[in-house]
């Protein structure tokens, strides 16, 4: 048995710059985004006389803070410090700023992959949490906080303690509506919001293998909120044909070098992983949560649990926490429930093909009239492409609002929230208490079922699609 | 920097599990709109510490959440659940606590980049056994006095507790010499620049060469 021979392992070798002992490493960091809200990382980097090591391996991108709003008089949005601050920052140090309105700009977990920054075997960091998506590529991506972002500033380097690492084997092949949100969420409630914690997992498996790039985008970006630090899946020819081309990839000889070494990147046969989890994954429906902590989920055909069911009394308590601040009753349906707010974005679900497949479902609809729903494309690319392809036009016509992109209402930064008591569909990645705006109710979901609900009123499940409900 | 050797004095229990540091440390929503920008003073990041718990929808304490009983107002440890501070890698969490004044929190797991942001912050994330978290909870109820000493690593209550445990070196020393990692890493700067050297010949994509 090799311990050494899990994909995770292959990379972390690759980048140890020095041993501190007691599984503490000094790594590379081959790739950094720097993202808006990055605790003034410039400021003390300046304070203390330090450069930045390798501006160009460094990119910057303005997306916590940036109001979506499309009617926003202040394009440019010179009046948000935020976004002046990176401006400045990133003109000072030399380092590559994906500006509003340019090709490149966006949230940083959509734009890392669409532009090639994030590529097989290297590492990538970014101050977000969400980072984990980044290794839907084959990539170590993992999320820091500020003070790491000047520590990652100065030398390109992170100090990581080695974790355990899990894999987790989908087997079976996904109905056509589902994909790597369903699966993430499924994951979830299978496993507990803790179960990845001290983890680098890996997701493999038939339902992977077929699985397209932007869906296992969804799958590992969620990662973290199991508790894993780090998510993977081994680079394959989907992994290749979505990076060909792509604006920071390599070209020419260098991509065929690049190709021979990727095709190394899986674990071995006889990798031993420190856990491993198999789950079948054919019947899988469309899932939904309905607490505050995203193991309160189930199929969209499910319902709030009862109490009494519930044997571990720390677990009840949040249970029954939530089923008051959400509003709900046990036992009771999802199905049904009148629903005020849809959001289709976040670095979760923003992605082209997330819009398309929202859009197949709004397509011919209208929004139900006491909803007020919102499309946030997750960069500029996927906003272009997606007026290119007339899904505005789909989203508009319906009653949408079709808006610049941003993180928006997925953590509320600008405004941009949801008020108290309103119940929210939301394809963003958290359904804490008051994530959305204080009194926020959010349920989390894919494209499809927020879609689904923005034109029928109320959750409904979207593969139903002959039901009277959808075509009021 | 400021060195974290000892540490005394009262305990507030938040034994729930899941605290996510949205709740630790929510963003600033002035008039509903933007936050504003800037490193944030210790009176600031104080006051906005659990601020959907510690206080009302009008801004009043909720004299209920423990923070806002006194023998727990000037609290240094905090005891909570399991996957304490998970989701967001807001850094906030951790100073936001420790300009509070609480410098400990004990857990039986923590969120891993919060962990991290503590030690950065010379902040101790104390991992025990939930078993020994439970009974830690209790006497922080029972308002016993905490002691905590990174010399042996021991954690001490008044009623004779005394639990060690163990830290990585490379953290404790960091905890104990008030270390800046960022100085200990920049002396490893001839390590950085041999790994860059090795990876543009091996991997010319690696690093755009």
């Amino acid at each position: 048995m090799s311990v050494d021979g899990t994909l995770f392992n292959k990379i972390w070798n690759r980048h140890v710059v020095a041993d501190l002992g007691e599984d503490f490493y000094l790594l590379y960091v081959d790739r950094h985004v720097v993202p808006d809200f990055n605790g003034s990382a410039f400021t003390r980097l300046r304070d203390r006389g330090l450069k930045v090591r390798k501006p160009d391996l460094t990119f910057a991108t303005a997306d916590h803070s940036v109001s979506t709003d499309p009617n926003n008089a202040d394009v440019l949005q010179n009046l948000n410090p935020h976004v002046q601050n990176l401006r400045q920052d990133t003109k000072e140090f030399g380092i590559k700023n994906f500006d509003l309105g340019q090709i490149g700009h966006g949230i940083v977990h959509v734009i890392t992959p669409e532009m090639g920054i994030a590529l097989p075997g290297l590492t990538v960091t970014i101050g977000d949490s969400h980072t984990c998506t980044n290794g839907a590529l084959g990539a170590l991506a993992w999320g820091v906080g500020q003070g790491e972002i000047v520590h990652i500033l100065a030398t390109q380097t992170c100090v990581q303690q080695k974790p355990k690492t899990m894999r987790i084997n989908l087997e079976g092949q996904l109905p056509p509506e589902i994909g790597g949100k369903d699966l993430v969420l499924f994951i979830i409630g299978q496993l507990g919001v803790a179960a990845g914690n001290g983890y680098a997992v890996e997701y493999s498996g038939s339902a992977i293998d077929s699985m397209p790039m932007e869906s296992r985008l969804s799958l590992c970006n969620m990662s973290v909120e199991w508790g894993a630090r780090y998510g993977i899946i081994a680079p394959d020819q989907i992994t290749f044909d979505y990076l060909k081309d792509r604006t920071y990839a390599p070209k020419g000889a260098q991509w065929d070098s690049a190709i021979q070494d990727w095709l190394e990147l899986t674990s071995d046969k006889d990798a031993e992983f420190d856990q491993e989890y198999t789950l079948d994954v054919t019947e899988l429906k469309s899932q939904i949560t309905w607490g505050n902590s995203l193991d309160m989920v189930t199929s969209i055909n499910g319902c709030v649990p009862y109490l009494d069911e519930v044997k571990n009394s720390a677990q009840r308590a949040n249970m029954e926490a939530a089923i008051s601040y959400m509003g709900l009753k046990e036992g009771g349906d999802l199905i049904g429930l009148e629903v005020h707010r849809v959001f289709i974005g976040s670095c979760t679900n923003s992605r082209i093909s997330d819009l398309r497949a929202a859009a197949n479902i709004v397509k011919g609809r209208k929004v139900a009239l006491h909803v007020k729903a919102w499309v946030v494309p997750g960069s500029e690319m996927v906003k272009r492409q997606a007026q290119q392809e007339g899904l505005d036009k789909i989203f508009l016509d319906a009653g949408f609002e079709w808006r610049n992109p941003g993180c928006s209402m997925c953590l509320s930064a600008n405004g941009e929230t949801i008020g108290p008591g309103e119940r929210a569909i939301s394809t963003a990645n958290r359904n804490f208490a008051g994530r959305q705006g204080p009194g926020s109710r959010t349920h989390i979901s894919s494209p499809i079922v927020a879609a689904a609900a923005a034109c029928a009123g109320f959750i409904v499940d979207p593969n139903q699609m002959e039901s009277k409900e959808l075509n009021q | 920097m400021t060195a974290l050797v000892t540490l005394n004095g009262n305990a507030a229990s938040l034994l729930l599990s899941d605290i996510n540091t949205d709740t630790i440390a929510p963003l600033v929503r002035s008039n509903q709109g933007l936050q504003p920008a800037g490193i944030r003073s210790n009176t600031e990041l104080a006051q906005r510490l659990f601020g959907p718990w510690r206080y009302t929808s009008d801004g009043q304490e909720n004299p209920e959440f423990v923070l806002n009983k006194p023998p727990f107002r000037q609290a240094k440890f905090l005891i909570a659940g399991e996957n304490f501070a998970c989701g967001s890698s807001r850094e906030t969490a951790a100073t936001m606590l420790k300009a509070f004044g609480i410098r400990c929190i004990i857990a039986p797991s923590f969120g891993l980049i919060f962990k991290d942001n503590c030690f950065r912050n010379h902040m101790l994330p104390l991992v025990l056994p939930k078993e020994e978290v439970d009974k830690l909870s209790l006497m922080a109820m029972h308002e016993e006095n905490f002691s905590l000493d990174l010399s042996d690593c021991t954690l001490k209550t008044e009623s004779n507790y005394s639990i060690s445990f163990s830290l990585p070196n490379f953290r404790k020393e960091m905890l104990i010499n008030g270390s800046d990692e960022v100085a200990t890493t920049l002396l490893r700067e001839h390590l950085i620049n041999q790994y860059e050297t090795s990876a543009s010949n091996l991997r010319p994509w690696q690093l755009f060469t």
